[in-house]
């Protein structure tokens, strides 16, 4: 890694491969990326995809009708395991966000420009796979239509939330994200909505466009203040990368639980927020470049950086198993020691080497340039560290609650059918915002892709 | 009657192929005297609206104002209401337990900050604006496409609409344009 590091930026006038296909303009971007939206026919595949992931969304809308009906008694949560799916399923969700983020903000910040083709969609991504998550604590809660008692408010009980609790603090980082990466991605899609009210044919399309696009007309003073937000906007969100998950982190660590208090959660968190995001990244990715023939904009160069960062990522939470094992060792706490034996030989030790194959050994392909220029192989060792990273939270949540100190009140737990179907649903919800999202708006900034073309650049004043 | 002028005529616009004449453009009006001018891009170009004429950017301080507020906001939100008005003793445990309210007084910060600045840039660009004069201009469609266009303003001391029309004619602009108001 280190030496193809080295030897990249060496020669990196020389050799490095383009960010952009060659070739390109003004006029060649605005229409390749606006004819998706604009121009092209729906096609059969997108209606394809559209109906299915509707039919699995409906199938969500089912199950949650059944638990608004009959409570959360439809899953398979019991004391002592009264986390289970849903909480497995909200930390799964809310780490995919996070490679969104930090595409369109670090990466912002740091100039890296080839991240001006991927992070539209990527976060549109975030924004989608938090509303997934938001799901699961809410419809936890038993009575999720009381859910505006989280948050501070004047009401008649005189009551406050307990602002010293990490479930409340959890409230507070998911909202905030959610809010911040929806501000984010509308500030950068103000001017791209312009572009499409411009090209828009029809008078309804024209309408919706230019409303929504608020009567932008690129001056230069706009832009300038434009400019000025988004940078800022970038810096906001940094924080929010690191921020979010380690809050959610906190949801278990503030806890005593064996195997739960600990300090090394939030930057394991964090590490695995952004190894599932862009997991997430690469498997939406390859798909839409290949339909949509995006292959000049979404370059292999793309897919193997996203692919370098996952590697990197899975050493990190490879370094938070091992130290996870090692201070249950070094510790000397015998319910500790416990916990970890019982992870890897005890009732789920099937999801503890199922979570260590998909996380650990199989992604080490990376190492491997040819691996990580196969489009093929890339997206299997993403779907690969999907499953894998749900496996973790799944064994973090349940093998600590299931076995804690006293025997006497051990249990087991397993996911009911109503489990997999919300779970399953959510991802339906996801690829169905998704479709939307691909057929009615830019998937690529426009206006920051225009930047990339040769013919941007200008001179200084002479003199 | 100086209205009514107005009334007829915005400005005239002119339409350049890349930013390269668009930036030489408002370089050379700026140096015959043009102040009410703004130029139009598909794409930010930062060097224009230094010679447009940039005043001074209030987006930093809102922002800051904005995250200042939120974060003491915040703060002093869970102070009153876990130490003042609804104190609650657990077993002994001190109220005033500040280290427990700062994830909150982050995230509140983060959260007002940037709702100020996004609705803070488009309150000072007057958006959302769905009339502008310039709209009025068939090719002004390309403006978000591919084209740079220049627009000197009536409102300006020293338009003419024959001689400021021939200066931008002798720029090389693709055309030029009447932007009626």
């Amino acid at each position: 890694m280190a030496t193809e590091e080295t030897r990249d930026l060496s020669s990196e006038a020389l050799a490095r491969p383009p960010v952009i296909g060659p070739g390109y303009n003004f006029t060649s971007i605005t229409d390749k990326i606006s004819a998706i939206v604009l121009r092209r026919k729906t096609s059969r595949g997108w209606l394809a995809g559209f109906g299915v992931s509707f039919a699995i969304v409906s199938l969500l809308l089912y199950a949650v009708g059944r638990l608004l009906v009959l409570g959360i008694g439809i899953w398979g949560v019991e004391i002592p395991v009264a986390w289970g799916f849903a909480i497995a399923n909200f930390v799964w969700w809310i780490g995919i966000g996070h490679a969104g983020t930090l595409i369109s903000a670090i990466l912002l910040l740091l100039h890296q420009k080839w991240r001006t083709s991927i992070n539209r969609f990527a976060e549109a991504m975030t924004l989608f796979a938090v509303m997934c998550a938001g799901l699961f604590p809410l419809l936890h809660m038993g009575r999720p239509w009381f859910f505006y008692w989280l948050l501070p408010y004047p009401n008649t009980m005189t009551l406050w939330p307990q602002f010293r609790s990490p479930l409340v603090w959890d409230v507070f980082a998911v909202f905030t994200y959610f809010t911040v990466s929806l501000v984010f991605w509308y500030i950068g899609l103000i001017p791209d909505l312009a572009t499409l009210r411009d090209r828009a044919k029809s008078k309804f399309a024209w309408f919706v466009y230019g409303v929504l696009s608020m009567g932008w007309r690129g001056g230069s003073r706009h832009w300038r203040r434009y400019d000025a937000v988004y940078l800022l906007l970038a810096g906001l969100a940094t924080p929010l990368v690191v921020s979010v998950h380690t809050v959610v982190s906190f949801d278990f660590a503030v806890s005593i639980l064996p195997g739960w208090h600990s300090t090394i959660f939030p930057p394991y968190f964090v590490a695995g927020a952004i190894y599932s995001g862009f997991a997430m990244v690469i498997t939406l990715a390859v798909p839409i470049r290949a339909v949509y023939g995006l292959e000049d904009f979404i370059t292999m160069r793309h897919l193997e950086n996203m692919a370098k960062i996952m590697l990197a990522t899975c050493l990190m939470v490879t370094y938070s198993y091992l130290s996870e094992i090692f201070f249950a060792w070094y510790s000397g706490d015998r319910v500790e020691q416990y916990m970890e034996a019982n992870r890897m030989i005890g009732p789920y030790a099937f999801m503890f080497w199922l979570l260590v194959a998909c996380n650990i050994v199989i992604p080490q392909a990376l190492w491997f340039q040819r691996v990580r220029r196969s489009v093929p192989l890339l997206f299997v060792i993403s779907i690969v560290v999907n499953v894998g990273m749900w496996t973790e939270r799944y064994v973090i949540v349940v093998t600590s609650l299931h076995r804690d100190f006293m025997p006497s009140s051990w249990g087991m737990y397993s996911g009911t059918w109503w489990d997999y179907a919300t779970l399953f649903g959510t991802i339906g919800l996801f690829l169905f915002l998704f479709f939307l999202f691909i057929r009615f708006l830019p998937a690529i900034s426009m206006a920051e892709m225009r930047e990339l073309v040769p013919e941007a650049k200008v001179q200084e004043a002479e003199g | 009657m100086k209205t009514r002028r107005r009334a007829e005529l915005y400005g005239l616009l002119a339409e350049f192929d890349g930013p390269q004449g668009l930036l030489d453009a408002a370089r050379a009006a700026r140096e015959a005297g043009y102040r009410c001018m703004e130029a139009y891009t598909p794409f930010p170009v930062e060097e224009i609206s230094e010679v447009i004429g940039a005043r001074r950017l209030w987006i930093p301080l809102i922002v800051l104002v904005g995250g200042v507020c939120g974060g003491l906001g915040g703060f002093f939100m869970e102070y009153y209401a876990s130490a003042l008005h609804y104190p609650l003793n657990i077993g002994g445990r001190p109220l005033w337990s500040w280290p427990a309210w700062i994830p909150i007084t982050f995230e509140l910060t983060v959260l007002v900050a940037a709702l100020s600045g996004a609705l803070g840039m488009l309150a000072i660009n007057g958006l959302p604006q769905p009339y502008h004069p310039v709209f009025n201009v068939e090719r002004f469609k390309l403006a978000t496409q591919n084209r740079f266009f220049l627009c000197i303003e009536a409102a300006d001391p020293k338009f003419d609409r024959d001689v400021t029309r021939d200066f931008l004619t002798g720029l090389q602009p693709r055309e030029v344009f009447d932007v009626k108001d």
